[in-house]
């Protein structure tokens, strides 16, 4: 009588995910395979900075720069996806669009302050590294 | 029939959830994601506040006078590496083996704690020739930044043998796999923040 139940719903077990034994319907997410893909791209792409660099392989510093920069940024989306598993469809998508909230503050901030820092420092006296010295 | 009353909420109805809910675990997992992202604006900041102090030497050594790249480069292995191994654990947590799950958790500390004596072995070295944070605006942002960096993966290390012992005492129950998987993300998040700290701050220190 007190049953209200339709046929076919099934209620949802009282202790979801703390039974023992119990799997999270994510998991670890990866892979074996989609670990060590991981895994071999991050190390070529930290073993290209740092060899542009320490064999000084490129004369132009600038150039130097902005490539290990690029390379960092690819670095860092690769793990993002093997090792963090970020994707666009977890948690209904919150987990990403937090990411990309997060990612548009952090480029405000050091673009921002690099930016505004910088034309306060051309508008500061010139002050030669001897006079730093003796500065208290 | 109608002198027997029912008692009261009998009648009323019930409800079932019929959806999956979009936070299967409580939503621990996605909290912590949250916090993640928090912890990478202090990041941004320090991250900022080095861009913009980094040259300003104060006639004191630079980063190409002070950074040992080879240093850098080993330590960079270690932590790469214990991300690595940490992914290891994860599967062997997922089909459920405790003791191949503690020996990686265990790899994972040591390839840390290797990690942090590199770190703090090179900490002493600037030190001790004199390039302490005091010495300069580009070494206080240079050692709050990379400092900061270091106390989480210490910090990484201690939840991790926490852990260790927790999975030893109870086994791969579902706490101890969503913490796992907590301090998962926490050990990859931190890796992300060194290849922004080698690459900006070492790398590109040293060429200056």
């Amino acid at each position: 009588m007190s049953d209200f139940a339709e046929p076919g719903t099934v209620r949802k077990p009282q202790n979801h995910g703390e039974a023992h034994g119990g799997h999270y319907p994510h998991g670890a997410q990866g892979t074996f395979r989609s670990y060590m893909t991981g895994f071999v791209l991050s190390v070529i792409l930290t073993a290209i900075p740092f060899w542009l660099v320490m064999g000084d392989v490129l004369d132009d510093t600038l150039l130097t720069g902005i490539v290990i920069m690029a390379l960092a940024a690819v670095q860092i989306v690769v793990h993002m996806i093997y090792f963090l598993h970020m994707n666009t469809k977890s948690e209904g998508g919150w987990t990403f669009l937090a990411l990309l909230f997060t990612l548009t503050l952090v480029v405000i901030t050091l673009v921002g302050s690099i930016w505004v820092m910088y034309h306060m420092d051309q508008n500061m006296m010139p002050m030669s590294p001897h006079e730093a010295l003796q500065k208290p | 029939m109608h002198e027997t009353t029912p008692p009261p909420g009998a009648t009323a109805p019930v409800f079932y959830e019929q959806e999956e809910h979009a936070h299967g675990d409580g939503g621990t997992l996605f909290g912590f994601w949250l916090y993640l992202m928090s912890d990478c604006l202090i990041f941004a900041a320090l991250f900022a506040t080095f861009g913009v102090l980094g040259r300003n030497y104060a006639a004191g050594p630079s980063g190409a006078d002070l950074f040992d790249l080879r240093l850098v480069a080993v330590n960079t292995g270690f932590l790469l590496l214990s991300s690595i191994t940490y992914g290891f654990a994860m599967l062997e947590m997922d089909k459920d083996r405790i003791s191949p799950t503690l020996a990686w958790l265990a790899v994972t500390g040591l390839f840390g704690m290797a990690f942090i004596g590199i770190e703090l072995y090179e900490f002493s070295h600037l030190i001790q020739e004199g390039a302490t944070p005091q010495r300069s605006a580009f070494l206080s942002s240079f050692f709050a930044l990379v400092g900061t960096h270091g106390l989480h993966v210490t910090f990484g290390i201690i939840w991790l043998a926490t852990l260790m012992v927790q999975v030893r005492q109870r086994g791969l129950i579902a706490a101890n796999q969503r913490r796992l998987m907590c301090l998962s993300m926490f050990w990859h998040f931190l890796d992300v923040v060194w290849i922004g700290v080698f690459t900006f701050v070492y790398l590109m220190g040293a060429m200056r």
